[in-house]
Formats: C-alpha cells, sequence, structure tokens
C-alpha cells in the first residue's frame, strides 16, 4: 500500500505508474464493485490549509479526518452543514473517515433535504487525474462560474475521474439550538403525507424520517434548529399544523442529536442480517416503492426522498422496483453479488456514453479505482 | 474583443442552410431576414453585436432536436439563448452562427407541491415560475436581478445567482432535473423529481457551462415555502473596513441573513441623487435583511443591531414595516438605474473572500485613479460577490477601451486576492481572455476535454468562455472536417 505525503509525491506516483490504482480516504466506505488494484490511501494529505469562520470557508488537504474538521469549525461555532454519514457501523468497517472520502461519495445526511448535499457546499477541488497531472477547479468563494463546474463533477465520482488531493468547503453556523417533533403510529403514506406537510411549511425543517419499525412502533421526525425563541415559536406551530394528533417534542440537544445521529447512520440496520439498499426517489412514490420492496425493515429520510432498505441476502432489489423517478445503490452486499449485480443504478445509453467519455478525458489508462462504478 | 472569422464557406451556404431549418420547423419560426436577425445581434453586453446566419425559435424538445441534428450535419455553429439579458456576451452570436432561441417554450408542465418541485419549458422567465406557484405562497429562490426578464435556460446556462443565495444558494443548488438535447440531437434526462441524480454529477456540469454542453429545454426546479415575512436593517458606517467587519462578525455570530448588500460612497451618493432615498451621507452602507415569523425577525435583528453598534454606526435604522422596509431597499434597487442616468457603464461581477473586502476596495479606488474613470461599488457581501460599476462615456473615443483595460485589472485584483473572474454572469466574451488569469493551461484544457465529450465538434456557442488561442484548434479542426 502506498501512502503518498505531499500532492506532488502523489502525482509522480501515478504519472510513473504502470497498473491500476485501488484508491481511498480512511477506507470506511467500501461501497462499489471491487476494485483490482495497488492500494493507495490519501490519508497521508491532511491538515486544515485555512480557515476564516467570518467568510464560511474551509480548505483543507483531502486525508484530513472528518472528526479532526468537526472539532475545529466547533471551535468556532460551526459545522457541516450537509451533515456527513459515517459508513462505519452499517459497513462493519473500521478506520477513520476522512473528508476526501466524504467529498468523494458525495456523502450527505438529514439536513440534505433543506441545507443540500456535499456537493452543493463544495467550493473547490484540487486533484491529481490519471495521467498524474495536478489540476484545480472553482476556489474558496460562494459564488464562482468562472468555466465549467467541475468542482461538482469531481463530486460523488468514488475517485474514478482523480484522487483528490484538497476540498474548499462552505460551513455554516451551529443553531443555538434544536428540536426533534415526533409523531407516533403513522402508516407509511400518512408519514410522507405528514413530512410533506411540514416541509411545505414555513417553519424550516431540517429533517424529516420516518421509521415504520421503530422498538415502540412507528415513529415520524421532524427537527427543527436555531435560536431559542425560534424553535419554541416554530415547534408550537407545527404542533398547530398537526392539530388533532399527537406530537412530542423533545428539546434536550443531546438527544436531538443522538436521534439524528442514528438517522444518519442507519442505525437500525447496523448489525442486522441481509443487504442494505439506499433509494433515492421521488417523496410521494416512496409508499408504493417501500410496498414493492419486501424489505424486512425500512429506514425512511429525506420526507420520504430517501430510503434504505433492508433486504434478504442476494435480492435484486432493481427487478422488484420497476422503473421509477430516481435510482437504488446496493450499499452493503457481499463481493460475490456486488460482482455479479451493478451496484450502482445502470444509466441509459445515452448517459453511459457521456460517463464513458469522462472517465476516458479524466483517466485515459483506466488506472483510477477502475470498475467500481461498473 | 475579438471574435473568430467567420467561415465563408457556411456564409455561402445560407440559403441552402435556412431551406433546411424550414423543413423541419414551422414557416414563423425561422427568421433569416437581415432586417430581422438584428433583434439577436445582441445580448445585455450591448457593446458588441453582429447579426447571425439565421434565428430558429423551436417551439418543443423534438423541435430543436431537430434543429441540431441539422446544424450538426452541416457543420453550422448553434448559440444557444434564453432571453438575451447576458451580460457577459454569453448569446453574442458570429455571422455564420445560427442563434437557437428558446422563448417560445414557457409552459409550466407539472406543479407538485408536495414534493415541492416545478416542471417547466426553458424558455420560461425566472420571476413566472414564482409566479406559477405563488398562489400556494411558494416561491422558486434564485433571484438574478433581471429576473423579470431572463429565462430559465438562461439561469441554467450562466448558473445564475441573486441577492438572496447567502441563504438559498444558485441555480445549481435548485436545479433537480433537466431534459438536454445534445449537439447531434440526442435527447437525455438527466436527474428528476429526487434528490442526487444518479452517476457522475452531470446536472452540476450542465448548470454554469454556458449553452456549451447542450441545450436545456426542460428543467425540474425546486421550490420553496415563503417565508412568515422578511425585514431589513440599514446600517451606516465612516469606513469600508469597519463595514467589513461588522459583515464577518455577523456571519460568525451564528446569523444568516437572507442578503447582506454593501455600497460604497460614490454609489451611494448617486443612488441618493437619483432615487432619494434618504441614505445617510457615508462611506459604507450595509442593507442586512432576515426573514421569519415577527418575532423571529425581532429576535435575529436585535442581535445584528448589537453587533453594528459595537461597530460605531453612523446611522442604524431598523425597518418597522413594510413601508419602511421599501424605502430602505429603494436606493439599492434603484443602484443601476442611478448609475445608468448619470453615464454609461460596464458592471463587473468579480468574487473575493470577504476577508478581503477592504483591501480590494481600497486598491480599486487607486486604480481608478490612475484610470481616470469613476468606480461605484454595489454588491453582495455576504458572499463577496462585487458589482464594481466603471463609468464611462461611449461616445468618447478611447474611453470603452480604458473602460475595458480597467476592469481587467480589477477581475485580476479579485483572482489575486483568492478570489474568481466571475460570480454570477458568466465568462462569455468578455472574460474569455482573462482565464488564464485564473486558471492553469492544464486546468483549462480539462474543461476543454468536457466539450468534446459533449460536443465534439465544438458547434455549440464554440468561440465563448476559452482564450480563442485555446480553443482555436479544436474549433478549426470541426470547421475543417466539413
Amino acid at each position: 500500500m502506498s501512502r503518498p505525503e505531499t500532492e506532488a509525491a502523489l502525482a509522480e506516483m501515478i504519472a510513473g505508474a504502470n497498473a491500476p490504482f485501488h484508491i481511498r480516504g480512511g477506507g470506511t466506505r467500501g461501497i462499489g464493485a471491487p476494485v483490482a488494484g495497488a492500494l493507495l490511501e490519501t490519508s497521508a494529505l491532511r491538515g486544515v490549509t485555512l480557515y476564516e469562520p467570518g467568510a464560511l470557508t474551509l480548505v483543507v488537504k483531502a486525508g484530513t479526518p472528518v472528526a479532526e474538521i468537526e472539532e475545529t469549525l466547533a471551535a468556532e461555532g460551526q459545522r457541516l452543514a450537509f451533515e456527513p454519514m459515517d459508513h462505519r457501523g452499517l459497513l462493519g468497517t473500521e478506520g477513520t473517515p476522512t473528508i476526501g472520502g466524504v467529498v468523494a461519495a458525495n456523502a450527505s445526511g438529514p439536513r440534505r433535504i433543506q441545507a443540500g448535499a456535499c456537493r452543493d457546499f463544495m467550493l473547490g477541488v484540487r486533484f491529481v487525474d490519471g495521467m498524474g497531472q495536478i489540476l484545480k477547479n472553482g476556489g474558496r468563494v460562494m459564488k464562482n462560474v468562472t468555466g465549467y463546474d467541475l468542482v461538482k463533477l469531481m463530486t460523488g465520482s468514488w475517485g474514478t475521474l482523480g484522487v483528490l488531493t484538497e476540498v474548499s468547503l462552505k460551513v455554516l453556523p451551529k443553531p443555538e439550538t434544536m428540536a426533534t417533533l415526533r409523531l407516533r403510529g403513522l402508516a407509511t403514506g400518512d408519514a410522507v403525507t405528514a413530512m410533506a406537510r411540514a416541509l411545505g411549511s414555513p417553519y424550516e425543517i431540517t429533517g424529516a424520517a420516518h421509521l415504520p419499525s421503530a422498538p415502540e412502533g412507528a415513529e415520524t421526525l421532524l427537527r427543527i434548529e436555531g435560536f431559542e425563541q425560534s424553535v419554541t415559536y416554530r415547534a408550537d406551530a407545527l404542533r398547530g399544523l398537526f392539530a388533532g394528533m399527537e406530537v412530542e417534542v423533545d428539546r434536550d440537544p443531546d438527544t436531538v442529536a443522538q436521534t439524528w445521529a442514528e438517522i444518519r447512520d442507519v442505525a437500525p440496520m447496523q448489525g442486522a442480517t441481509g443487504d442494505v439498499w439506499r433509494i433515492s426517489c421521488k417523496p410521494s412514490d416512496a409508499p408504493a416503492l417501500t410496498h414493492a420492496m419486501g424489505a424486512s425493515d425500512l429506514v425512511m429520510d429525506w420526507g420520504g426522498g430517501l430510503v434504505w432498505a433492508l433486504v434478504e441476502e442476494g435480492t435484486d432489489l432493481r427487478s422488484r422496483l420497476g422503473t421509477f423517478d430516481g435510482h437504488a445503490t446496493l450499499v452493503r452486499g457481499s463481493e460475490a453479488l456486488r460482482r455479479s449485480l451493478p451496484v450502482f443504478q445502470p444509466e441509459p445509453a445515452p448517459l453511459a456514453t457521456l460517463s464513458a467519455g469522462l472517465r476516458a478525458r479524466f483517466d485515459p489508462r483506466g488506472f483510477l479505482n477502475p470498475g467500481l462504478l461498473a | 474583443m475579438e471574435m473568430p472569422v467567420p467561415n465563408a464557406d457556411i456564409l455561402s451556404r445560407k440559403d441552402r442552410i435556412v431551406a433546411l431549418l424550414r423543413s423541419v420547423l414551422p414557416a414563423d419560426a425561422v427568421i433569416s431576414e437581415e432586417a430581422e436577425t438584428r433583434a439577436y445581434e445582441c445580448d445585455a453586453l450591448t457593446a458588441y453585436k453582429c447579426p447571425p446566419l439565421a434565428v430558429v425559435l423551436p417551439a418543443s424538445t423534438q423541435e430543436v432536436a431537430d434543429v441540431l441534428k441539422l446544424c450538426h450535419a452541416e457543420g453550422v455553429p448553434v448559440v444557444p439563448r434564453g432571453s438575451g439579458t447576458s451580460l457577459a456576451g454569453g448569446a453574442l452570436p458570429t455571422a455564420d452562427s445560427v442563434i437557437l432561441g428558446v422563448a417560445r417554450m414557457n409552459e409550466v408542465l407539472d406543479t407538485d407541491y408536495d414534493n415541492r418541485v416545478i416542471r417547466v419549458q426553458t424558455g420560461r422567465t425566472n420571476l413566472s415560475v414564482t409566479g406559477a406557484v405563488e398562489e400556494r405562497d411558494f416561491f422558486y429562490a434564485p433571484d438574478p436581478s433581471s429576473q423579470l426578464a431572463c429565462a430559465i435556460a438562461g439561469n441554467i446556462a450562466m448558473n445564475s445567482g441573486g441577492a438572496h443565495c447567502l441563504k438559498y444558494g444558485v441555480t445549481t443548488n435548485n436545479l433537480m432535473g433537466v431534459t438536454l438535447v445534445q449537439m447531434d440531437g440526442t435527447i437525455v434526462e438527466i436527474g428528476g423529481a429526487h434528490l442526487d441524480a444518479a452517476g457522475y454529477d452531470l446536472l452540476g456540469l450542465i448548470c454554469g457551462s454556458e449553452g456549451q454542453l447542450g441545450v436545456v429545454t426542460e428543467a425540474t426546479l425546486r421550490i420553496l415555502r415563503k417565508p412568515e415575512g422578511a425585514r431589513p436593517v440599514l446600517i451606516g458606517f465612516n469606513s469600508n473596513e469597519v463595514a467589513g467587519a461588522c459583515v464577518s462578525d455577523i456571519i460568525k455570530a451564528g446569523i444568516l441573513p437572507v442578503a447582506i448588500e454593501f455600497m460604497d460612497a460614490p454609489c451611494i451618493r448617486a443612488t441618493e441623487d437619483f432615487a432619494k432615498a434618504g441614505y445617510p451621507d457615508c462611506e459604507a452602507l450595509l442593507i442586512v435583511e432576515v426573514e421569519g415569523s415577527p418575532a423571529e425577525i425581532d429576535e435575529q435583528l436585535a442581535v445584528i443591531t448589537r453587533i453594528a453598534r459595537n461597530h460605531d454606526p453612523v446611522e442604524l435604522r431598523e425597518a418597522k414595516d413594510a413601508d419602511e422596509a421599501a424605502r430602505i431597499w429603494l436606493g439599492r434597487k434603484s443602484a443601476f438605474g442611478a448609475m445608468g442616468s448619470i453615464n454609461d457603464y460596464m458592471c463587473l461581477d468579480g468574487t473575493i473572500p470577504v476577508s478581503e473586502l477592504p483591501y480590494v476596495l481600497r486598491r480599486i479606488s487607486e486604480m481608478s485613479k490612475e484610470f481616470g474613470l469613476d468606480v461605484a461599488n454595489v454588491f453582495h457581501a455576504g458572499d463577496g460577490n462585487m458589482h464594481p460599476l466603471i463609468l464611462f462615456d461611449a461616445n468618447k473615443p478611447g474611453d470603452l477601451e480604458t473602460c475595458e483595460a480597467l476592469g481587467a485589472e480589477i477581475l485580476k485584483l479579485c483572482v489575486e486576492v483568492g478570489g474568481c473572474l466571475t460570480g454570477e454572469h458568466g465568462v462569455g466574451i468578455e472574460k474569455r481572455d482573462l482565464m488564464y488569469d485564473q486558471y492553469a493551461a492544464g486546468d483549462l484544457e480539462i474543461q476543454m476535454a468536457v466539450k468534446d465529450v459533449f460536443d465534439p465538434k465544438w458547434l455549440l456557442n464554440p468561440a465563448k468562455v476559452f482564450p480563442l488561442a485555446a480553443s482555436q484548434d479544436r474549433r478549426s479542426v470541426a470547421l475543417a472536417a466539413e
């Protein structure tokens, strides 16, 4: 395994290579088809290059641990607003999640529905392409339309277009306080309707999840965040919206944080037997789709727009879903299954042509995580 | 500004090309008489003009595909156009190009409040998207100042922003799906009413690609519920440094205003003469707007005014009602008109790290003296997107050239302090030749390689974004192959 300590050393290594690499940050998100290649870790490229709290900007080397970044930001009362998921619990991996891994996976949590995904907070990238060239795109300012937005393209490209060496991110203030509102006993269809009502209200919901098989029966959860008085006002207003239903309000910031960390990391499926699929869909389609899944457990986030499904090992979930507005990813499954089933949603032919064309330009020799997206 | 020499062969084939276009479009959708094509000779960057070979106004995705397929086969460049409000020359034609205008495609296709999305044809104007969902108190967030006229197609091409993007983001953050027609006529669907389209983020790549990768005919946009209310506060300072420090402190305090607008002394004075908004005569003026219920607004404004007082403002005016709010915004909203009443002006769009604000304003003022042209600054301070307005006299020989030279120096300064050439207007032709100041050759090469994938013959809006010398080989190979 190689762990280059500088961007220049990394570039040299790739330029001089004559065989493919399996690239990873901290190795905690082993998602994708198995990759045959020499292990290349970016974890030695670490440290904060620049942090300006007053400008809400952070520039950091790709191998920097997420925990270290969160600590740095917390000291200034700020955070990564897209709430990146920690995959270790779900995938049973060890190691240290890095920011480069987060970006390569476009990993975003419950707040994605209101604040945006990782890609929405990405301001700039530096990376090494498949020929060993050091390239950059974007910068460290919040508005930038200077040339094509390769920052978005690199985000979520799973290391197949380049090896990230440095990323610039927009960060946001941490709210003064937060609350969880809990509705109990709703059937999936009613839960999605309730979440849509809350998300369509002016009360700035920053999380909307449904756990159909929570230990004490189905729970529908809504999160609000902000200044003390504002959270109180919105919690009351939302209770008014659901007049006639019992709404529990949790105002303890610690338990609220824990509740949403568990949803973010799909805690109910950690350690449970079976494969885990992740489905992004139109929220109002979720009731019918989840019905068709035949899952032994479900976690629904993003108002129903994100479904985590626990299914029997070896299941081809896509064949049960048919064509729908969205996509399904096999996040946890055996290596054999990940060889035989596409891990990521297969693309229609014209899009597959564009994707292959981009890969051929960024990595003409096919040395960067070859086959991972296949 | 240099544009490529028109291809004589294409010019000589005009009649044939127009006849072919007429064979796939209704008669009134093809314009070829020069008296009429002149209406399309420029966009809002009016210093540069050139009538196109022809103009087509298709009414459906299929018609767009038919036109592109035909132009692809004939090797004719195509310049896509929304409403023609680009400030960067994004829709400027060349004499050998066909303008493809999407203005006739302006329908709302689906309004879905449960999933908080709207599907529109992209010729629809920005403001009329909000207009379509206002009855249910929803809105479409990106709000470029041309929103009354500008089309969603152009917003997507330029990744347009607006005054409220500190909180709501720019176009790319509010775009969920598109129908894209490629230059060879292939129609592709990307994304939809779900979040984070599958595969590579092609949606993110297309947004802001200035019409060079394909023509977007339909778009799925995120719509949001309107906040219960909004109210601004006006804060005047006697120095740009202090105003800059105040912006930074507000952000650090955990407030995320929907807008923080900044005006400097030349802008305040010109605006005051023009609109009589009752602004204080000071060096720097901030308008900070927050949203929410009345109580939430009070809570946020209390924090903001406390911070502002620590910086010893010369004026602090909190809007108590809608009328006072309108008066605070009056001057800001009249700023461009005020400038236009004094002079011709060029509006720049560089973005800088907020921390560099005082230094950049000082340098701009020095450069303004050096070049002998006045510069007024009005901009979105929260996100560092500057809008220096250089005042010049178009009738005075040499003034436009001096203005462009000063503009280039100011943009280089933005890059030098860690910013960029353009925050929301786009590169177009205006900043094309400054791209080497922002990017190394390899960084531009990989961007051009992306265009190679989508448009191998470089027929879509070819003479934009990249320095002409850099794209020369690609453009001429495409034409030589005919």
